[in-house]
């Protein structure tokens, strides 16, 4: 036979992933946050003062952009990686449960190319996931509240065209800091066929990362915690943007990357497939 | 090495902590052979397949598959070989055809345009095009089984290995398994099937190994091993207990007193069984009759296939491991 299709397999992988009712509720659920924050901030009475709920919560009721950055806010520290360590600890012990990992292998699949198909899947959903959150909100934030020139931190103001650009910088941004906890999600998952497993120590990691990241007795760590520039996206609410924040977040994930990708390669590629 | 087997293996071991599940075995399986693995549940079967399809490690020895060393070339031969390990398994929220487009997909070597073709056609071949578009988690567990054969047959071959293919199956699933090997085998693809059932594989093998213990303890084609059996006498009598001790006396080992299954004037008669070992059946009849044992007939054969396999593997075939 000839050889054919290259990208088949992460096509497949997409389609399979998103028309699964798990994601589709996942993905719901997170579209749910900023209609919540959205319609809690419309029914009530008084106006929100600076400083408090979340931050940006203040502004929304001026401007109905500003939902999609709370919600994103909101999100971060523990929906999204609720939804990612389900995604991320689902991929290969998931297969592995349903004993569905030992007919692609042997189809054969190629580890290396299976664990690449999950990773690019996994980084698809982080992507979708974020994104949903922000478009969910800059669409309920514009029904139910004025959308006009949008005020940065930094006193300036902008158009709404260019706070959207800014809204996918952080979407783009927000996916970026979840990449090591993707990685991290791949290798706990070849560990384990048991994918509930895999997605519960995935969260508690995510959960253990930020009360780390609270703690100021060790902050010698601080800066060493995957999650430790999940909200430096305020960066991108300033003009001129600064691109500090991505930079340290960038390379933190990628170290992140770099290290969980050879575990999980190194254990995937050695691994008895025994289920 | 030879390039007319498809599996070969030498001295293979695998290990899990200190238990050996498959404890140093040289398979031979011919080309065009249809191979029977047999052996108790718990023998090692599907551990040494798994292996054989570099699954799993092995802990010591070689495999060559098609001729190729595995795991090594995996990626070059995996693609000619189907197979079915543990039982079928499969995406239980997509249609029966979208789980074969999956496993398609995943095989490098599978051209994308023919693929619906391809899928159509084995399910038709496994008699499932009617429920091609269910989810498969409406399956029940003998549409699994099939399922998991056409997964095998997406693709020509060279090598099947199926592991329990009859499993969940009823009576007349069985004989659809038993003619669609008989016809991949006319095709000329090599087919390892294995089972710890003998009757259901006797029929269509030409070769067959037996497990035992993670050993192999009998390897050889059908007909060898027929050879292998020794000529038993069996008698049937009302007096089971003083024929057995007669037989005894006259030095045939291994005397049993057979299960009555299947036979219908069961009452008062029984099937008491030994190996002749040399002794004249003539002269155990005369012995029988001069200790007063009423016997009311009295035959010798080679032995059942069954019968040199329960003395193989030391226990029945449908004992569990
Ligand atoms: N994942 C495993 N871990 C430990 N022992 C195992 C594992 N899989 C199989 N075994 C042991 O290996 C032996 C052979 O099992 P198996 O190959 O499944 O036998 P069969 O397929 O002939 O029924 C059994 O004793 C079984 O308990
Ligand atoms: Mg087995």
């Amino acid at each position: 036979m000839s050889r054919a299709d290259g990208g088949g397999l992460l096509v497949s992988e997409l389609v399979t992933m998103f028309r699964r009712r798990r994601t589709i509720a996942l993905l719901s659920v997170l579209a749910a946050v900023p209609v919540l924050i959205a319609v809690a901030v419309k029914l009530s009475t008084s106006d929100v003062q600076p400083g408090d709920g979340p931050a940006f919560l203040d502004r929304v009721s001026q401007n109905g952009l500003f939902v999609a950055v709370t919600a994103l806010v909101v999100s971060i520290p523990l929906f999204l990686p609720l939804a990612i360590g389900v995604v991320a600890g689902d991929t290969i012990a998931g297969e592995a449960g349903l004993g569905t990992l030992r007919y692609l292998l042997i189809a054969p699949v190629g580890r290396v190319r299976l664990l690449l198909v999950k990773f690019a899947s996994s980084i698809a959903f982080c992507l979708a996931a974020t994104v949903v959150v922000a478009v969910s909100g800059a669409i309920i934030g514009a029904i139910l509240f004025p959308v006009g020139r949008v005020t940065l931190l930094s006193g300036s103001t902008v158009s709404p065209g260019n706070a959207l650009g800014r809204a996918a910088l952080i979407a783009g941004y927000v996916t970026l800091s979840l990449l090591g906890m993707t990685a991290i999600g791949l290798f706990v998952s070849t560990l384990t066929e048991v994918p509930v497993g895999a997605m519960a120590a995935v969260v508690v990691l995510a959960i253990a990362s930020q009360i780390l990241d609270s703690i100021p007795q060790v902050s010698w760590i601080h800066p060493w915690l995957f999650s430790h520039e999940w909200l430096g996206f305020a960066d991108f609410m300033r003009d001129p943007i600064s691109w500090t924040s991505t930079q340290r977040d960038a390379l933190l994930q990628l170290g992140y990357v770099a290290v969980f990708g050879a575990l999980a390669y190194s254990r995937f590629t050695t691994k008895d497939v025994l289920s | 090495m030879s390039t007319e087997l498809a599996i070969e293996t030498t001295g293979l071991v695998k290990r899990f902590g200190h238990h050996a599940a498959v404890d140093g075995i040289d398979l031979v399986v011919p080309r065009g052979s249809v191979y029977g693995f047999l052996g108790p549940n718990g023998s090692g079967k599907t551990t040494t397949i798994r292996v054989i399809l570099g699954l799993a490690s092995a802990s010591a020895g070689s495999v060559r598959l098609l001729g190729t060393a595995m795991p090594h070339d995996a990626r070059n031969v995996l693609w000619r070989v189907g197979a079915l390990v543990e039982g079928p398994a499969f995406y239980p929220y997509l249609s029966g055809a979208a789980n074969l487009r999956r496993y398609d997909t995943a095989n490098r070597q599978a051209p994308k345009d023919t693929r619906i073709a391809r899928v159509d056609f084995a399910l038709e071949r496994v008699g499932l095009s009617h429920a091609a578009g269910k989810r498969v988690r409406a399956y029940s567990l003998g549409m699994k089984q099939r399922l998991g054969i056409a997964a095998a047959l997406l693709a020509p071959r060279d090598l099947l290995v199926l592991d329990e293919p009859t499993n969940g199956l009823d009576p007349q699933g069985t004989r659809e398994v038993r003619a669609l090997v008989r016809s991949l085998a006319a095709d000329g693809t090599t087919v390892f099937v294995s089972s710890h059932l003998l009757a259901e594989v006797e029929q269509i093998c030409t070769h067959v190994g037996v497990m035992s213990n993670g050993r192999l303890v009998s390897q050889g084609t059908l007909d060898t091993l027929r050879g292998q059996t020794r000529p038993r006498l069996r008698i049937e009598t009302l007096d089971p207990a003083k024929a057995m001790k007669v037989l005894d006396g006259l030095g045939l080992p291994d005397t049993r007193l057979e299960s009555a299954d299947g036979r219908p004037d069961t009452a008062d008669s029984h099937l008491v069984s030994a190996d002749l070992n040399g002794v004249a059946p003539e002269d155990a009849c005369v012995a029988l009759v001069a200790a007063g044992v009423r016997v009311r007939g009295l035959y010798t054969d080679h032995g059942s296939l069954e019968d040199s396999f329960v003395a193989l593997t030391g226990e029945g075939f449908d004992v569990a491991g």
